[in-house]
């Protein structure tokens, strides 16, 4: 299907959870042929012993959206340590496309050429804005804690430095890494030791308080929120701030039908309260939130003001 | 100065809260103490803690009378728009004359390197430099002499580290162990709405709440969520998110997901830190009494000196100060830990 000329380019951003292969590949051909979105980033971002798994579907995956019109972008590791993942980086780097950078490493090997900063980079104001729009970043997906009036204070910054800005607006929020596993300790198991028990829990797995609350949930190293992020109320206010791409995380659910809504939603064909209903009919499970972009607890879901 | 053995005499960084603090590392035998001042811009801006700008300079000249060196934690992310707090830190910084700053964000690195060339640059933990490539980006970038490792490799992997980087190494030694790793961890935000980045903040007090029950079980809970429950007479633990107990569908009962509420104790482990080409040894705890700070600074200034004339170094006094009488080497010894 053909995008709507629009300013706002709606992205989505790499799969976080390990998907079985072909589950994977057959998301991404579907993304290809039907979703109203202009990027996808591509890559493993999250544990570097998944990414073996996608090595035989990862070129096919990748000709398949730029055939269809999709820019991609590759996805580097976001925690950096070992052999294995610092060959990662080099490698993911040393190819002439598009590279989104999550760590430090990847930053050192992609300055001096165009690139963009993922998530995981820590920026938070004009003057690291600053810093890496002169190491050749064009793109900054800003860390999802993020407050509105910060947000818009760094978009007045980033549009003199030709720099675009990328906000995630839906999915569940990575909140935290760490050097160990969590999905393998909750099986008794090591991350040297896991046999990939994370591919269990297509959407992550739900750790729960002592009185049975929802409350986190672990993938691998990585822990998110329970709740999934949504931003389609605060779309207009994003788009007037003059962030240009919106970023949906994929998940288990019909993402086509998710990006359709998103596109709606940020090109005026529906409003907030109609976005979010039709949102809520894929029964996620979870609540919405988006107490970050609002300044309050990440966790919170404030409505939209009805006028 | 390298001794028979090729051990580099290390030097002993501590922690200080408040200026009393500062002074009894300084007595105790600290080679340098860390500090912060009292907003936002360091990672523990806690209330009751920290120093205004007088105090940095009175302490200053306490410690440089006594050969000793005051380290400036300016380690936390200004959010956009608010970045004048995080220059002010800096520029007060290079006005007294402290002998390291300790960042973390870039724009803040790079502020400190463009307005002050002299300025001596330590990467602060939060900037989660974990590979010799990102930590040679800071060093390129803005100069940076020191990196203050993540506590998550392990010795093995700091002595490849070492040979890898243009840099000192400063490494976690003893105190509380995050879980997270650090300067990426937004759980206090999600739950409090305050921020470990951009606000120096982890667990508030305000946000924690203590609930007793008839049978004397304490109920710990940060925000709207429970973190963990005491029997009647069991010790707790202050809530903090990744110290605490879950339940998940893979197992039966609760359990500590992330890690339970230990402390790095890496006192065996120092010889090998020390050959593994470590300049400096960090304890954690700004958040700490005096008696404590009195208590781990001697005890590790000993411990340093006798490791260094080739004498056994003793540490049993150490474990009564643990987290919960609890103690963990964490990462540093194998991989098994991850």
């Amino acid at each position: 299907m053909t995008v709507q000329a629009s300013k706002s380019e709606l992205t989505l951003g790499p799969v976080l959870f390990n998907w079985q292969p072909d589950v994977w590949r057959d998301f991404y051909f579907r993304i290809a042929d039907e979703a109203p979105v202009e990027t996808v980033y591509l890559g493993e971002v999250v544990c570097f012993k998944r990414a073996p798994l996608f090595d035989d579907d990862r070129e096919a995956v990748a000709a398949r959206l730029k055939a269809a019109g999709k820019t991609v972008v590759r996805s580097t590791l976001a925690e950096v340590m070992s052999k294995q993942e610092r060959q990662m980086i080099e490698d993911v780097c040393a190819g002439d496309g598009l590279v989104e950078a999550n760590d430090g490493s990847a930053l050192l090997r992609l300055r001096g050429r165009p690139h963009y900063a993922g998530p995981f980079i820590n920026v938070y104001n004009e003057r690291t804005l600053t810093v890496l729009a002169g190491n050749g970043v064009r793109n900054v997906c800003l860390p999802p804690e993020m407050p509105a009036e910060a947000i818009r204070a760094l978009a007045a910054d980033a549009a003199k430095l030709g720099v675009s800005l990328e906000v995630q607006v839906f999915g569940r929020v990575g909140l935290a890494l760490s050097a160990r596993c969590y999905h393998a300790r909750a099986h008794g198991r090591t991350k040297d030791s896991c046999q990939f028990v994370c591919n269990e829990d297509a959407d992550g797995m739900t750790l729960r308080t002592l009185e049975g609350q929802p409350f986190l949930t672990v993938n691998g190293i990585q822990t998110m929120s329970h709740d999934y992020l949504n931003l389609a109320a605060e779309l207009p206010e994003l788009q007037d701030m003059g962030v240009a791409r919106y970023r949906l995380s994929p998940h288990s659910r019909d993402m086509v039908a998710v990006a359709a809504i998103f596109r709606d939603a940020l090109d005026g064909r529906i409003d907030a309260a109609e976005a979010g209903s039709r949102l809520d009919a894929f029964n996620l499970g979870a609540p919405f939130s988006n107490g970050f972009y609002r300044g309050r607890r990440g966790h919170s879901f404030t409505p939209a003001a009805t006028n | 100065m390298s001794d028979v053995q090729g051990l580099t005499r290390p030097e002993l960084v501590c922690p200080a809260g408040t200026p009393a603090a500062l002074r009894t590392a300084v007595d105790a035998g600290a080679d340098a103490v860390y500090c912060g001042l009292q907003n936002e811009t360091n990672a523990r801006n806690f209330p009751g803690l920290n120093f205004t700008v007088a105090e940095v300079e009175q302490s200053l000249r306490y410690a440089h009378a006594r050969n000793a060196k005051l380290l400036l934690a300016v380690n936390t992310f200004p959010p956009a728009g608010k970045f004048a707090m995080w220059r002010d830190a800096i520029d007060g910084a290079a006005r007294l004359g402290v002998d390291a700053v300790i960042v973390a964000d870039m724009g803040v690195a790079d502020y400190a390197a463009q307005t002050y060339p002299d300025l001596r640059l330590h990467l602060s933990v939060q900037a989660g430099a974990s590979s010799p490539e990102a930590i040679r980006f800071y060093c390129e970038q803005f100069g940076v002499k020191r990196v203050v490792l993540p506590r998550m490799l392990t010795v093995a992997e700091i002595a490849d580290l070492h040979r890898e980087i243009p840099c000192e190494i400063e490494a976690f030694i003893f105190g509380n162990i995050g879980m997270m790793a650090e300067g990426r961890c937004y759980l206090s935000n999600y739950v409090t709405g305050e921020s470990t980045n951009m606000d120096g903040v982890c667990s508030p007090a305000a946000d924690v709440h203590y609930e007793e029950d008839a049978a004397r079980n304490l109920t710990t809970r940060l925000g709207d969520y429970v973190i963990d429950r005491f029997a009647g007479g069991e010790s707790a633990g202050y809530p903090t998110i990744c110290k605490g107990r879950y339940l998940c569908g893979a197992r039966n009962d609760a359990y500590y997901a992330f890690e339970e509420p230990v402390s790095l104790n890496l006192s065996a482990l120092l010889p090998e830190l020390m050959r593994a080409g470590v300049t400096a040894l960090k304890i954690e705890g700004r958040q700490r009494s005096r008696a404590y700070v009195k208590s781990v600074v001697g005890a590790f200034r000993k411990a340093v000196d006798d490791i260094m004339a080739g004498r056994e170094a003793a540490f049993a006094s150490l474990l009564a100060l643990t987290e919960g009488r609890r103690e963990t080497e964490g990462a540093f010894p194998s991989k098994r830990w991850r």
